[in-house]
């Protein structure tokens, strides 16, 4: 299946990624390419064949159920997690107004 | 005394333990080689002062007695690992001024374990290319030229394409690299270094930038196998802030290595004999599998059917998991944020993707936003993790028959900068013996092996049963100490 340039913008709407009409041209041609490439994976028979889930046999771990189990990624660092925040204020990320 | 610059990581650390020199002799020599190096671009961010106090505190801890296994080694850090105090870009513009007030857990294992650090290293933007040409702060040259007497500026090979470059050209004697797809070992093989990626889950992930995290694996890269034995000894470890790092003790692979392979059964995978490849390449390829017979290996051919479709698999996994983990980068939190004038929350969204991504990053977003997308999840997705399962299932059948499996590292030597940049899949093919690996999360290095017809590097690849990066060192150091290969870029920077 091939995409038009009504679907690329779709895509980056969902994205959220801004596209000028020359870049959804462009877009077009490109990601066609990739898709129509990729789309031979189609001819492998899978039946019967489980999704990879994990690559290395592996279980899931509980961290201990204490606050601040993590000293470094634990809590009191609003300092910290606010640095490189481009527009912090009164000890919060700052966003333009979302409620008239 | 041999240059300093021109020593490996052992030797240094030997030479510094023994009195030979002084770690701030060696942060010099280095620093002043990075300085002089600007033409070569493999730095975004050098910190000369980092490598001097690092070899101060290991010139103190000698004359103390207290010594760490890596005191007196300086080293470059991938711009990828979060680095406390010092920017951290992802060679992205969108991370363009962050500064972390956080160690990656590999950078941190690493200053504990005594080195210093050079500076930052450039790489592909957010570790998207197999070229180094998509890097916001512009591109790594590879120091190594054609012999044709051209000037042709070539590609160093990326994502790692800065790690590589800075330590062919000797700026640094070992770097952090980190594989997704091949970012370390195609970039070594194509200046002539070496470089592992070890099984999925040995180095911790966090502090890493993210890129496909059900593949990203960080590893090292230097100039010879028992350095790689060294640096990773040095970055792998159990971390509990990961939670897919393994729960297994390090082992100690340097004392281990051996090139004596008696006993030992080399898998030549019959589908990477690839139509219409470069014949330097195959040529390569024969001499390798004489080397390992020499090293007392048999050598039989194995079939991993389903080759042709990992890259495609990849394309689509790789991609998915981006758009997930590069949704993060929202103009709020940290990095760049592009607030048009009167524009609401969803505008400053658009407006700082489109701005702060390069374009192949912005394309693999959309692939991976599209293929995930409603109706389409299935087909895609769905289709290629499946897949991803019987790549893997090929792996685990052919080593049924051999421990290692020995395949080139790359279709081509380096190629020019600009000769692939029109074509996003002429590119991706570069990563067609690199891909399947990384697919099946094993263990897999890169040695230089010869040189082409045009005088460039190629390089080997040796891909190991999971967790058996011992026998993938193993292999690698048989075809060093029978390759010889000592050849090296002519300065030019």
């Amino acid at each position: 299946m091939s995409i038009d340039q009504a679907t690329v913008r779709k895509i980056a709407s969902l994205a959220r990624i801004a596209i000028s009409d020359a870049e959804a041209a462009a877009m077009e041609g490109e990601l066609n390419g990739i898709l129509g490439w990729v789309e031979q994976l189609g001819e492998v028979d899978v039946t019967g064949v489980e999704p990879m889930t994990a690559v290395i046999p592996n279980s899931l771990r509980l961290r201990d159920d204490v606050v601040d189990a993590d000293p470094l990624t634990g809590g009191g660092r609003r300092d910290d997690v606010l640095a490189n925040a481009p527009a912090a204020m009164h000890g919060f990320f700052g966003v333009p107004k979302v409620i008239e | 005394m041999t240059e300093l610059t021109n020593l490996t990581v052992a030797q240094i650390r030997d030479g510094h333990r023994a009195g030979d020199f002084s770690a701030v002799e060696v942060a010099e020599a280095f620093n002043a080689n990075v300085a002089g190096a600007k033409a070569l671009n493999a730095f975004i961010v050098e910190t000369p002062e980092h490598a001097l106090a690092a070899a101060k505190a290991a010139d103190a801890d000698r004359a103390a007695g207290t010594l760490k296994p890596l005191s007196g080694v300086p080293i470059g850090m991938k711009d990828l690992f979060a680095t406390n105090g010092v920017q951290t870009t992802a060679a992205s513009h969108m991370l363009e001024g962050f500064v972390p007030r956080y160690e990656s857990t590999v950078s941190a294992k690493l200053w504990d374990a005594g080195c210093g650090m050079l500076g930052k290293l450039n790489l592909d933007q957010f570790a998207m290319g197999s070229s180094n040409e998509t890097s916001y702060f512009g591109n790594v040259i590879s120091p190594w030229k054609r012999n044709d007497g051209g000037n042709a500026a070539l590609a160093p090979g990326g994502s790692s394409g800065g790690s590589s470059s800075a330590i062919a050209a000797r700026l640094c004697p070992a770097a952090t690299g980190t594989d997704t797809g091949g970012s370390i070992r195609q970039p070594a093989a194509f200046v002539g270094i070496s470089g592992i990626k070890p099984t999925y889950g040995r180095c911790s992930r966090w502090g890493i930038v993210a890129f496909a995290s059900s593949l990203d694996q960080a590893g090292p890269m230097a100039r010879d196998v028992k350095d790689c034995a060294i640096m990773l000894e040095n970055m792998a470890g159990f971390d509990p802030k990961d939670a897919t790092s393994l729960d297994m003790p390090v082992p100690n692979w340097e004392a281990a290595l051996s090139s004596d392979l008696k006993g030992k059964t080399v898998g030549i995978p019959k589908e990477y004999r690839l139509e219409g490849i470069d014949p330097d390449i195959d040529a390569m390829w024969d001499a390798g599998i004489a080397m390992l017979k020499d090293a007392g290996a048999e050598v039989v051919e194995i079939s991993l059917p389903h080759t042709k479709y990992a890259l495609p698999a990849y394309y689509i996994i790789a991609p998915a998991e981006a758009s997930s983990n590069l949704a993060r980068y929202d103009g709020v939190r940290y990095g760049l944020r592009d607030l048009p004038q009167g524009a609401g929350l969803q505008d400053m969204y658009a407006a700082t993707r489109a701005d702060g991504f390069g374009p192949e990053v912005k394309r693999r977003i959309m692939i991976g936003t599209y293929v995930l997308s409603a109706g389409f999840y299935d087909a895609y997705y769905t289709q290629a993790q499946k897949v991803r399962t019987l790549i893997a299932r090929d792996f685990e059948q052919a080593f049924a028959s051999c421990d290692v499996i020995l395949a080139p590292t790359a279709p081509s030597a380096a190629f020019g900068l600009g000769e692939k940049t029109a074509d996003p899949l002429a590119m991706y093919l570069n990563d067609v013996f690199a891909v399947p690996a990384s697919l099946a999360g094993l263990p897999a290095m890169s040695v230089p092996a010869a040189l082409n017809r045009e005088g460039l590097p190629l390089g080997l690849q040796i891909i190991g049963k999971a967790f058996d990066e011992q026998g993938v060192l193993n292999a690698g150091l048989a075809i060093e100490e029978r390759a010889g290969f000592t050849a090296r870029a002519e300065k030019w920077w």
